[in-house]
This record gives structure tokens, sequence and C-alpha cells, in this order.
């Protein structure tokens, strides 16, 4: 279908300040029912089933089911996203679990410092250095070629 | 009007379209230039920020990164390699502007948290010559955190589809869309607009045709929004023929450089022959380029083609194989030959599950563990992006100390239309520039955005009678299918409208069958490019026909309509390149071979909006290396 909401988890986000699903899907695919405000995929042939909806979940409601035109039934893959790392859980079509973590930042959210501490004196604009350069390239000077 | 909208009017200096990495990079660049000299900045996004653009889900490699600070590569090595790859038909200048700035684009990235991977010595594992390895889940999250961190929130507009750019005469004037929430139409207003919108998916027919069409290569929310704003702005237009056609793994198309690359592997067919070494001396067809190293990769696919067309697929990636041999010198300890099998495994999958993750769920499906057996590859369906190996879009101005005089006309980035940049995959003959490359170009454009609207301040003209035609013109789809729906008794047919699917699939039919697609094996002519442009035609004049239910049918009209300006821009271009230059991108059946003498140029065209007429010409190619 590929992203699915289940029925049972889905609580439309009710009580927070907005949907989690409607507000990250990037093609814009995610809805909510009025009548039980409970969330759906609107149109699952144009979902590229990149997860945001399913790591952003706070009921862990959404699953994706593989494209039912070219994949065989009964895999699935489950993430677990948390600050700073993700935990993928692999089912295989045969049963086989596969269980993989990675890392995904090595910064506390939302600290992302623009300048990343590079030294910051860049002064003109008509020269061709950007914020934080040539310090960030790692180089003394911008690279350049005799005209 | 049958529906109410609500009109937002935004006055601004910069206005960034599009979320994705080119203008979270323009933001943070254009914030520090202009705090001194009080520009306002405003940034426009159809999604969310932290989850927009092609690097929604996430990446498993930076695929631009050169390390020039620890002389592993030259800014003049990356030049050649773009050129070579692109059959010639690249702008070193804007090739060697976005490399010697990319890596201080990439340095940033992991000073904001992005894992990349480091070996014993500290320094980025290489993934190729050019790639470094991710643990890339967050990539989109952290890029998008630094330019939240700048832009204050209030001139952040997410949810704002754009429809079309707002002129005053010959120069850009702002721009106007919808939010996709709410019955409101924004008018931007401003001095300097950059276009990263990205790039067109869903031109052509997917391969896979039922629920599967949405699990394209690059994003299916890349829509063509950038091509179509550039190209009835009246800017000119290049390469609009390089189209990018990606070998990746079959149905799901999950990323191949990794084994390629990093695992070492070969790629057969039923016979288990080695395409690469079988049809080695085709390349001798294809002049020097057949010769440069590493191969092309259109004529790597062009390889690759002709024994699927001889009927000796299916393609596998021997990933058994190549698995076996990067664990083989553990083979007599064992217990390191295990953690190293163990190792590969755990890469191998995050690769998928860092960025296509569907390329997973399949293996597993299948039953496919890649020690144990090979999977498929196969040639996808054509795409057109500028920042992997297509190079389709704007003509933009070269960096002042670099770009020959015929390539630069004040302000870099800007496209020939006087206030309007372009980036990304927004802006073309500049191709190898990924997510890092794109981060870095957008850097660059906001830079030259801030010179450009303090050398000129006057905040352009918008014609009132303009923006009501605009407006009428955005919010037709829902009027129309208001005021003729109940005509029938099921929404979905009627004689009157068309709905944004079925107009979609229109699109993608013809361009699949006339322009070369995947089911015509890439293949065409000018016949069949002279009748698709027919039908192409009448599919424009249906577009005043499209019906829209809702406002998220709505962006999907004018997600076609977009997608149908880059398809004209396509053929037109195809039709006036009279050669074949890169066979596994497209073949002109009646025109087969290279020809050096004659088309080693850029195609450029420009729209006319009021005449609905396209003019085409050749372009020099200036070369700024000695060839190497």
């Amino acid at each position: 279908m590929p992203s699915f909401v289940i029925a049972e988890k889905c609580d439309g986000c009710q009580g927070q300040e907005k949907t989690a699903c409607m507000y990250i899907c990037p093609n814009d695919l995610m809805a909510v029912y009025p009548e039980n405000k409970k969330a759906y995929n609107r149109d699952v042939s144009q979902c590229w089933e990149c997860y945001c909806c399913v790591k952003i979940c706070p009921q862990q409601a959404i699953d994706v089911r593989g494209y039912a035109d070219f994949v065989p039934m009964g895999a699935s893959c489950v993430p677990l996203r948390s600050s700073d790392s993700i935990m993928w859980t692999v089912k295989f079509r045969n049963g086989m679990t596969k269980r993989f973590k990675f890392p995904i930042r090595t910064t506390e959210e939302g600290e992302a410092v623009p300048d990343g501490g590079y030294t910051v004196d860049q002064k003109d604009l008509n020269d061709q250095l950007l914020c934080t350069e040539p310090y960030s390239i790692g180089l003394d000077a911008l690279p350049t070629l005799n005209k | 009007m049958a529906v109410n909208f609500e009109t937002v009017e935004v006055t601004t200096d910069i206005l960034l379209l599009g979320g994705g990495m080119a203008n979270c990079g323009a933001a943070v660049e254009a914030v520090y230039w202009a705090k001194e000299h009080g520009l306002k900045i405003t940034l426009v996004d159809k999604a969310a920020m932290d989850r927009s653009g092609a690097v929604a889900m996430g990446l498993s490699a930076i695929n631009q990164y050169l390390g020039v600070g620890k002389g592993e590569n030259t800014v003049e090595d990356y030049v050649h390699y773009v050129k070579n790859d692109l059959m010639g038909i690249s702008r070193d200048d804007q090739v060697y502007d976005i490399a010697r700035h990319v890596d201080s684009s990439v340095h940033l990235f992991e000073k904001w948290g992005l894992p990349i991977w480091k070996g014993d010595d500290g320094n980025y594992v290489r993934g190729g010559r050019w790639q470094i390895m991710l643990n890339g889940e967050s990539y989109k999250v952290i890029v998008a955190e630094a330019a939240k961190n700048v832009l204050d929130a209030d001139n952040i507009y997410e949810r704002v589809f754009i429809t079309d750019p707002i002129m005053d005469g010959d120069r850009i004037a702002g721009a106007i869309g919808f939010s996709t929430r709410e019955n409101k139409v924004y008018i931007f207003k401003a001095k300097a607009v950059l276009a990263a919108m990205g790039g067109a998916v869903g031109v052509f027919k997917p391969r896979s045709t039922g629920e599967g069409q949405g699990r394209s290569w690059y994003p299916p929310f890349s829509s063509g929004s950038s091509a179509y704003f550039t190209i009835v702005a009246g800017a000119e237009m290049t390469c609009q023929e390089i189209r990018f056609i990606p070998v990746r793994f079959k149905d799901a198309y999950g990323p191949v450089g990794a084994w390629f690359l990093l695992f070492k592997s070969r790629a057969t067919n039923a016979d288990d022959e080695e395409y690469m070494v079988t049809r080695r001396p085709e390349l001798e067809n294809w002049g020097k380029y057949g010769k440069v190293k590493p191969i092309p990769a259109n004529l790597r696919n062009y390889l690759g083609m002709i024994d699927v067309n001889e009927g000796k697929g299916p393609i596998y990636m021997q990933t058994a194989e190549a698995i076996a041999n990067l664990a083989a010198k553990y083979k007599d300890n064992k217990k390191a030959w295990k953690k190293k099998m163990k190792a590969l495994e755990s890469e191998a999958w995050e690769d998928f599950l860092d960025m296509t993750v569907s390329q997973a769920i399949l293996w597993a499906a299948c039953n496919i563990a890649p020690e144990e057996k090979p999977s498929e590859i196969a040639a996808a369906e054509p795409y057109f992006i500028a920042s992997h190996s297509g190079a389709s879009g704007a003509w933009v101005s070269g960096p002042a100390d670099i770009a020959p005089k015929e390539y630069q006309w004040g302000y870099t980035n800007m496209t020939t239309i006087k206030g309007l940049f372009a980036a990304g995959d927004a802006s073309g003959a500049s191709a190898h520039k990924f997510s890092s490359g794109t981060h870095a170009e957008g850097r660059i454009a906001a830079k030259a955005m801030v010179k450009f609207c303090l050398e000129n301040p006057e905040m352009p003209n918008i014609d009132a009678a303009l923006v009501e035609e605009l407006k009428e013109k955005m919010l037709k789809p829902l009027n129309l299918y208001e005021e003729k729906k109940d005509f029938t008794t099921d929404p979905e047919i009627n004689p009157e409208y068309i709905v944004p699917k079925q107009y979609m699939f229109r699109l993608q039919k013809l361009m699949d069958e006339y322009a070369g697609g995947c089911s015509a094996n890439f293949r065409t002519n000018k016949a069949l490019l002279e009748k698709g442009l027919e039908y192409l035609t009448m599919l424009k004049e249906d577009s005043e026909k499209l019906g829209a239910s809702n406002i998220y049918e709505l962006a999907r009209c004018w997600e076609n309509i977009h997608r149908t300006m880059q398809a004209e821009s396509h053929i037109h271009t195809v039709l006036f390149r009279k050669e074949t230059r890169f066979p596994g991108y497209y073949f002109r059946t009646d025109l087969p071979t290279l020809d050096e003498e004659n088309w080693l140029c850029f195609v450029n065209g420009t729209y006319d909006a009021a005449t609905d007429k396209w003019e085409m010409k050749k372009v020099p190619v200036i070369r700024l290396l000695d060839e190497k």
C-alpha cells in the first residue's frame, strides 16, 4: 500500500499541535479521515516508501507493506528511531529476522551551529570566499585558475 | 470565482524557492552576508524542510567530496572527470566553482552532527575516488536544522506550492503559489529569487505502473517545478536533452554505487559474461569518450543495454562473489572471517536502509541474503536531474574569477533573467554536484544574490492585473471541477475536464513511446519526436482543462503542468541535436553516431511565453583546462 496506518494504534495525533505524518510526508500523502480522525495514505501509488511517516509517528501506528505489484508478501522493515540512532528489524518472507543499528547523528538534536565553529571573518562580497572559508575547506586560500 | 481564497502578500529581499539541499545552503549563506545590510530572506517549501527534497529519506554516501585539504584530489581532477562523463558537454567554470567549495559544505555537515565513516587513520572512508560513506539516515534533518537555526521561523513558509513566476517586464519580481493546507494564495514579492525546486520525475512512464510507480529512483515529488519556473520566466535553458537513466537494483532501485566501487562487484548476464568486458569493443564507436577512465555512466549503461536487447538478461550484480572476495583474506582465521562477513553484511543492508528502504523490503521478501545469491540490476526510466549524471537546467552565469566572458554576466548563478538565480537540479551543465555540491552551489548563489540586492536596491513592480490573471489560472482546476462535476454520476469521468492522474499517464505514455522511454528501449528518431510533439501540444492545450476536487489535487494538477514544460523542452532539444552522443541515455536511430565536429557544443533553448515558441541554438563549449 506502501505506507499504511494501523487503525487500532492511530489516534490522529489528537491533542498535539499537528498530525505528525501529515506534517512530514514529502509528497503530502498523509491525510486524516474527518469522521474518525485516523490517518491514511491517500495515494499509495505515489508513495516513495521513504519511511518519514513511519519514523515520526508517536504511536508507532504506521508501517509499510512492499509495493503489491512487484514485491512478494510477508516481509517488513521496521525502524525504531531515537535521538542518536536508528534500529531496523528486517523480517524475511521465510521468517528469518535480521537486526541492524546505525548512528544517525553525533550532536544533540537542534544544536547544529551554522558556522560549525569555524572562523567567520569573511567580509568582501566581491571575492569568491563563502562564509567559513577558506578555513572550512582545509586550505589557506580558495583554489582558482589563471584566466 | 467559485472557490474563496484569501490572498497573502509577502515582501522580501531574497526569495528562496524550495527547501532542499541547495536552499538549506543558501539560507545559511544569505543570512550571513545579509545581516549587516538588514536584508530579509524568505524560504518557501512545498513540504516540510526536515524531510523535503531528494535527500528526504537519507543517503548512505556523499558522492562529491574532494579532500583538497589533504591533497587527495585537485579541483582540476574533478573538472576532467565531469567533462568526460558528460561526453564533453560540461561547463568547466561551474564545475570548478562547485568543486572548490564542496569540501567546506561537507566539513560543516560533519560539525552539524552528520556521522561520516572514519577509518583508523581518522580520515573519511572512501566508497570510491569521489565518494565518502555515511550513516546518513538524518542527513537532511541535520542540514535543514542549520538553515532553520539561522532563518526566523516567520520567514519559512512550509506547505506552500509555487505555481508561477511573477515578472516585471524582463526581470523577476517574485512568485505566486497556494497553501496546500488552507485556502490561501501567496504572492511573494522579491528583488532576487533562487529557483531550487529539484529535478523532474514522472515525465516518462515508469517501469512499474501499479503501486510501484511511486518507487521512482529520484523522488516522485521532484515534479519539474524548477524547469517550469525558469522556462516560463524566459530563462535560457541548457542541456535539456541530457536526461539521466540510472542502472540500479531492479524494481526497487536500490543503490549500486557501493557494490561496484566499495565491494568491487561484477555485473554479469545470463551466460555469466561481463558486459563491461565482452562489449568493450563497442566503446570504440564513441570517440575519445570510449577511452577515458572511468567509462562515462551512459556508455556503461549502453553496454548493458546491448546485452539486454539481445535477450541476454537477467543482468546480475554478483554480490555473493564480491563479499566472498572481500572476506577471503581472513579465511584462515575463522573468528576474523566471521567478523568481517558480519561487518560487510551490515554495510550492505545499511546502504539500502539509509536511502532506499524498499530495496531492503524487496530483498527480504525474495529471501535474498546478498552474501548468498546475486541480485538483478536494470536500467530504470529517464529522469531530469542536473545534480547526478544528467545536466538539464537553466544556463547560469559563471564565477567572476574564472569564467570566460561568454559565460559571465555579472552575478554567479544568475540565469539570463535579471534577478532570477538557479542552483542544484535547477542549474544545468554542471553535473555531478550531488547532495553536497548542490548545498555548496546554493551557498554560491546566495552570496551573489546579496550582492545583487545591494547593487539593485529597487523593489520591482508587480502589476495587480497580472497577479489576478495568475491567480485565476492557478485556481482554475478547482473552479472547473466545481462547475462541471455534477454533470456525471462519477466525478472521475467527465467530458469537461481531465483529472491530474490521467493527465500524468497521458504525458508519460507519449514521452515513453515517442521520446525514447524504457518501453522503446530508449530509442527515438525525428519522425517519432515530431509526432510526440504533436500529441504533447494537444496535451498542453488540455492542461487548461485539468480538474481538481480539492487542494491536494490542485497541487497534483500543477505538478503535471510543470512536468509538461520539462517534456516540451526535452523534445525540442533532442530534435535539435543531430547526433547520438549519449547512447545509454537515448539513441537517435536516424542519427546513430557521435559527431564531434558539429555537435561538441551545448544546445540551449529559450521559450517565449507570449508566442509559445522555442528558439534553439548551439553554444560553444569552452575548455578551461588542457585536455586530459
